[in-house]
């Protein structure tokens, strides 16, 4: 039976009308951010590798709300909106993609390698289960001043298949480091599904450990939000660390030059996903239905937002490309007057 | 002599392989369903089946080490790299393992491996995907490294790679996949490139570039600049970096007296460390001025298309670097 009032759609209940707009105005800025980046790709604006998070907004948009600024995330190289949701600017992570002297890491890291040492927004990682371990460092680091924030680490469903991840879980089971693993599980690594790479589930593939598990619909943002307001809490409190199977899909090809569909996935897979498993549309059918927003009000969201990626892009375009002195800045964080650092005889 | 790419001539050689011995097989990342990351194995699970053409999870330790335990057992892998810059974190398994387990099992057990995948920089991959391996791998004993430049060479060496008894690390490169070449037609017998065996891909009197693997289109381009300026360059492509042939490259500085060593990686204890030194200590009397090195700006590779620009080796700078060992300006 169809839910036809707010009463009925318990899950509504536990958020206010602003929070739930706000809740649409933030996934429609990740959307038509990562819109407007495969717009400019096209164009040759932005270079390289360049990984859509399209179709996984309600898992960045859930797992980092609740956190509060202090508290640290990092995750893989699909990272553009991990970053805003931390509260990275627009501009300065477009113009990162544009490899320009106003982006987030000054135009060094591009698309893969976004930062945010002020918002405690720890990159940006493109070796596969990399991150894995720096984010038990954070924990540990946590831990050891006696601090209260919590670290959360995304990694793909691939990178369960890494040894530093278990390696990684292992240390944080023993030194019960404040640290929340969430696999995005959007079901493949590139073209290959991970039923093909594991004997068993995701949600499977952190126990062992003695770090508790938990699986959740990461195309639901009032479930993913609710329940990491709630997990958040009882890492803070010393739970220990936590392992979360977010279940999503990916909308897009693996990178701006791999195929959405082919051999690995259908064009009915990808179809039936899209429309049925849209995080966006989802929010937006239950907030009509609960008559807690209506077409002009979305609306007026989406121009907001547009007008945000369009300044975003506007301030990438207008910064300039890196001088070329930086080439040797940020190698080593001081001059040594002592010993050579640098030996390709180039002058500087 | 038919003409085809750089990944069709490597393609050609697994299937020929493959074909001639059923103990080789090829395991990596989406190399089956896929067709590689590259398309390298294009065709070859239709050709071989999933016995031998397997898709591996993402756990470049656990695959390299499983290929070493194969090889031990007398098989024959070829693991391939995405690319080499994954394979950092699998150097144990090739470093500590395959690369001492002939010695330090006094010659009981050899390792026929072959891990193979694109090395250095493509197109603003950035610092954690744009960078020259081949100093990791060759800085062991126990390790061979091929580095071929030319389709013709992909071919005839990465047949003699898998043929051979050591672990061998073959080094292809992105930007290299689709450049075409002549390859001897395979009706026309077996085509194999014995490892150790340089190649003079241009001979010249004036000075030698040594060089290896895709830079060595590079040092092509900048021999025909100093062409028009009346300078005659050799190049000497390495191709293989151990076995090196020192003699190819002493026999050029005979002719020429001045080298300019090019190469795609960072300078320090580089690839062009190793042969300066040689050039020096076994031919110091014929060299008329200092070997000269081009290589990669000594930082990480930066994202910025402008950086990383000037963050590459190039034509220019090879064609500098020979008027410096000229004296020319
Ligand atoms: C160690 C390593 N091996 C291979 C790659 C190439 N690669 C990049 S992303 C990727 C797939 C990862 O899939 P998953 O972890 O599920 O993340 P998703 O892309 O789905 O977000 C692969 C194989 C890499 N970056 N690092
Ligand atoms: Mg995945």
């Amino acid at each position: 039976m169809a839910q036809t009032s707010q009463a009925m759609d318990k899950a509504l209940e536990r958020f206010s009308r602003e929070k739930l707009h706000a809740f649409m105005r933030e996934m429609l800025l990740y959307r038509r951010f990562e819109e407007k980046a495969e717009e400019a790709y096209a164009i040759g604006k932005i270079g390289g590798f360049c990984h859509l998070h399209i179709g996984q907004e309600a898992v960045a948009l859930g797992m980092i709300g609740p956190l509060r600024d202090d508290d640290y995330v990092i995750t893989a190289y699909r990272d553009h909106t991990q970053a805003l949701a931390k509260g990275m600017k627009p501009g300065p992570v477009m113009a990162e993609l544009y490899g320009r002297d106003g982006g987030a890491s000054r135009g060094k890291g591009g698309s893969m390698h976004i930062f945010g040492a002020k918002e405690r927004f720890m990159g940006g990682h493109g070796i596969v289960g990399g991150q894995v371990p720096l984010a038990a460092g954070f924990g540990w680091a946590i831990r050891y001043r006696e601090e209260d924030q919590v670290c959360v680490c995304f990694l793909g469903d691939a990178a369960v298949n890494q040894g530093a991840f278990h390696e990684a879980l292992n240390m944080s089971a023993v030194w019960k480091l404040p640290v929340i693993y969430v696999v995005e599980n959007n079901e493949y690594g590139m073209g290959t599904a991970f039923s093909r790479v594991s004997a068993l589930p995701v949600v499977e593939r952190g126990k062992g450990y003695g770090i508790p598990a938990h699986a959740v619909n990461g195309q639901d943002i009032l479930e993913t939000w609710a329940f990491m307001e709630d997990l958040v809490e009882e890492v803070r409190g010393g739970a220990g660390p936590q392992y979360v199977d977010a279940r999503t899909y990916r909308f897009k090809g693996h990178s701006m030059s791999d195929p959405v569909s082919g051999t690995y996935r259908s064009k009915e897979e990808v179809r039936e996903k899209t429309e049925g498993a849209d995080p966006i549309r989802l929010l937006r059918e239950r907030l009509f239905e609960a008559e807690l927003m209506d077409q002009d009000e979305l609306e007026a969201l989406d121009r907001e937002v547009r007008e945000i990626v369009d300044e975003a892009a506007e301030f990438a375009d207008a910064s300039p490309f890196p001088d070329a002195a930086e080439l040797y800045t940020h190698v080593y964080s001081e001059i040594n007057e002592h010993g050579r650092l640098f030996f390709d005889g180039r002058d500087r | 002599m038919p003409v085809i790419t750089y990944r069709d001539a490597l393609n050609q050689a697994l299937a020929e392989e493959m074909e001639r011995d059923d103990s080789v097989f090829l395991m990596g990342e989406e190399v089956a369903e896929y067709d590689g990351a590259y398309k390298v194995s294009k065709g070859l699970l239709e050709q071989f089946g999933e016995r031998r053409i397997v898709d591996s999870p993402i756990s470049e330790l656990g695959f390299a080490g499983l290929g070493v335990g194969a090889a031990m057992v007398g098989l024959r892998p070829v693991i391939e790299f995405m690319t080499f810059n994954f394979s950092i974190l699998a150097l144990d398994q090739v470093i500590n393992a395959a690369a001492k387990m002939y010695y330090m099992t006094g010659g009981q057990i050899p390792v026929p491996i072959v891990f193979r995948g694109p090395t250095g920089a493509a197109l603003q991959l950035s610092a954690q995907h744009s960078q020259a391996c081949e100093t990791w791998y060759v800085h062991s004993p126990g390790i061979k490294l091929v580095t071929p430049g030319t389709p013709a060479d992909a071919k005839g060496l990465l047949k003699a790679s898998i043929r051979d008894n050591d672990p061998v690390a073959f080094m292809e490169g992105e930007l290299l996949y689709n450049l075409k070449g002549e390859v001897p037609d395979p009706d026309d017998g077996d085509f194999v490139i014995p490892l150790g065996v340089a190649d003079v891909k241009r001979e010249g009197s004036d000075v030698t570039i040594v060089t290896h693997g895709k830079m060595v289109n590079e040092a092509l381009r900048a021999a025909a600049t100093l062409e028009k300026d009346g300078i005659e360059a050799e190049i000497v492509d390495l191709r293989t970096l151990r076995p090196l042939d020192v003699e190819a490259i002493l026999r050029s500085v005979h002719k020429t007296n001045r080298a300019v060593y090019l190469e795609e990686g960072w300078p320090y204890v580089g690839i062009g460390s190793q042969i300066v030194s040689i050039i020096q200590e076994e031919a110091f009397d014929y060299l008329d001025a200092p070997v000269v090195r081009v290589t990669q700006a000594d930082v990480p590779m930066p994202y910025a298309k402008n950086l990383e620009k000037i963050a590459k080796p190039d034509a220019a700078r090879v064609v500098e670097a020979c008027n410096r060992v000229l004296y020319r300006n």
